[in-house]
């Protein structure tokens, strides 16, 4: 097992690690928006999806783990990577300017991690470790997105993730070792698009269900 | 005056550091008729005999060939190491790049890997640890093999020359973020290790130099392509992916512990 250690250990390790976690996260993200458009369908078709899903019983609470360890993962190896990349030029320069390849996604990585993480703990509070007893859903959704506060700050948190995503899409590929002239600004532009879809995705759904009365 | 010679006047603001303890601070020097056609390290020269002859302690910089190949110089200026110019070493950067009128900002290149052993120059040695750590290969005594006696292709020779092109100035390192010398480790492992020479210790290598890396205090590598963007010899990132290939094989398919 030393060599396991020994190797996630490592600079390269540790990037892996974001970088297979974050691959897993698009995937949540995917089957999450999947689901979460049913909500245009209306009423019955999202409780409908609600009660499809909670009757895979332990293969949820199974998937609610994996999540949970992948995001201790990602969230502790981030954090780790943002100290000692600080601590790898304790004197700053004078003059901060771009050289040309720093994306505002790149620029603001840790940041818009640790807003998502704000936003994941708010989100669960809001629609997971709610009292769902006596309500369906959709009405926990539907009465959340009735207040403008919440609409503002799901909207604002999708923008921050779609950031988050620009840059960290090309890079996991650049991280596993996939980057070829042949196909690079492919995958690039694909990044573009999968964070503009996630972005748009997930930041409409707030704003739709406030018009719905 | 040479007829066509135009100057300039410019006010440098350059770092000054007594020594490796010293706190250091910026000094303001205004320069006076600085000839165009002058690279910038002239430009210093010009600067350090006019100091000289004040009594003032010269600017401390590296500099050796002068001609863009060995690695030696490099401070940043204006933000960027090396200058604002593209594929360029600082040597071969020159001052009618500049407007009469500028200030400009001379720093060392910044990580707490290279420590600033006076002025402008930096400790880049950890560069070296890291070469010692597996970017060479293991040759055996006699005679010297045939030339072309291996089979090269032209597109991997191209490929292995492009990353030899690294002249270890630490630019990379300056302009990162993160002060990560990914960039760095990344051409040297490329170069030796698409070649077939380099083959045979590969696993070794790539373990070893990413470990000296880490071990020498640099940062990780988080994907800014600032690195590529400063490289004098425009050494490109694909590199860096290529090390993390070889570093994956390295990890889980060799008995390189």
């Amino acid at each position: 097992m030393s060599w396991l250690i020994m190797t996630f250990r490592t600079s390269i390790g540790k990037k892996l690690m974001m970088a297979v976690t974050g691959l897993c996260f698009l995937g949540f993200l995917s089957i999450h928006l999947a689901g979460n458009l049913t909500l245009y369908w209306g009423k019955a078709r999202f409780n409908a999806y609600a009660e499809s899903l909670h009757s895979l019983g332990p293969l949820v609470t199974a998937a609610e783990w994996i999540l949970l360890i992948l995001g201790l993962v990602h969230v502790l190896t981030g954090a780790i990577l943002f100290y000692q990349n600080l601590r790898a030029r304790p004197v700053s320069y004078r003059v901060k300017k771009r050289a040309g390849g720093r994306t505002l996604g790149s620029a603001t990585m840790p940041y818009t991690g640790l807003m998502i993480l704000g936003f994941v703990l708010f989100h669960l509070i809001n629609f997971h470790f709610t009292d769902r007893t006596d309500r369906t859903i959709y009405q926990i959704v539907h009465s959340a997105f009735h207040n403008p506060w919440y609409v503002g700050i799901y909207v604002a948190a999708m923008i921050v993730v779609a950031v988050h995503i620009s840059h960290g899409f090309w890079s996991l590929f650049q991280t596993l070792g996939a980057n070829h002239p042949r196909y690079m600004p492919f995958v690039e532009r694909v990044g573009i698009g999968v964070s503009l879809i996630f972005g748009a995705g997930f930041g409409l759904i707030p704003l739709y269900l406030a018009s719905v009365p | 005056m040479t007829q066509g010679t135009e100057t300039i006047d410019i006010t440098l603001k350059v770092w000054r550091q007594k020594g490796p303890e010293d706190r250091g601070r910026f000094e303001t020097i205004e320069v006076k008729d600085v000839e165009t056609h002058m690279s910038f390290l002239e430009m210093l020269d010009v600067v350090n005999e006019r100091l000289t002859l004040e009594g003032k302690e010269p600017i401390e910089f590296d500099s050796d060939c002068r001609e863009g190949i060995c690695g030696m110089c490099g401070a940043v200026v204006n933000g960027i190491p090396h200058g604002p110019e593209k594929a360029m070493t600082l040597c071969q950067l020159h001052m009618r790049k500049f407007e009469d009128g500028d200030t400009i900002v001379v720093e060392p290149l910044r990580a707490r890997a290279f420590k600033v052993v006076k002025d402008l120059i930096v400790d880049r040695s950890p560069l070296d640890k890291i070469i010692q750590a597996g970017g060479y290969i293991s040759v055996n005594v006699g005679g010297a093999p045939d030339a072309n006696a291996i089979p090269i292709s032209q597109e991997l020779a191209e490929k292995a020359m492009d990353a030899a092109a690294c002249i270890g100035c630490g630019a990379c390192v300056a302009a990162c973020p993160n002060a990560s010398a990914m960039l760095f480790v990344s051409a040297k492992v490329s170069h030796l290790t698409l070649l077939p020479q380099g083959k045979p210790e590969a696993a070794r290598r790539a373990i070893g130099m990413v470990r000296a890396m880490d071990a020498c205090g640099f940062g990780n590598c988080s994907n800014e392509r600032e690195c590529e963007a400063v490289c004098p010899k425009e050494i490109k990132i694909t590199n860096i992916a290529r090390l993390n290939r070889e570093f994956i094989k390295a990890a889980l398919f060799s008995m390189e512990k």
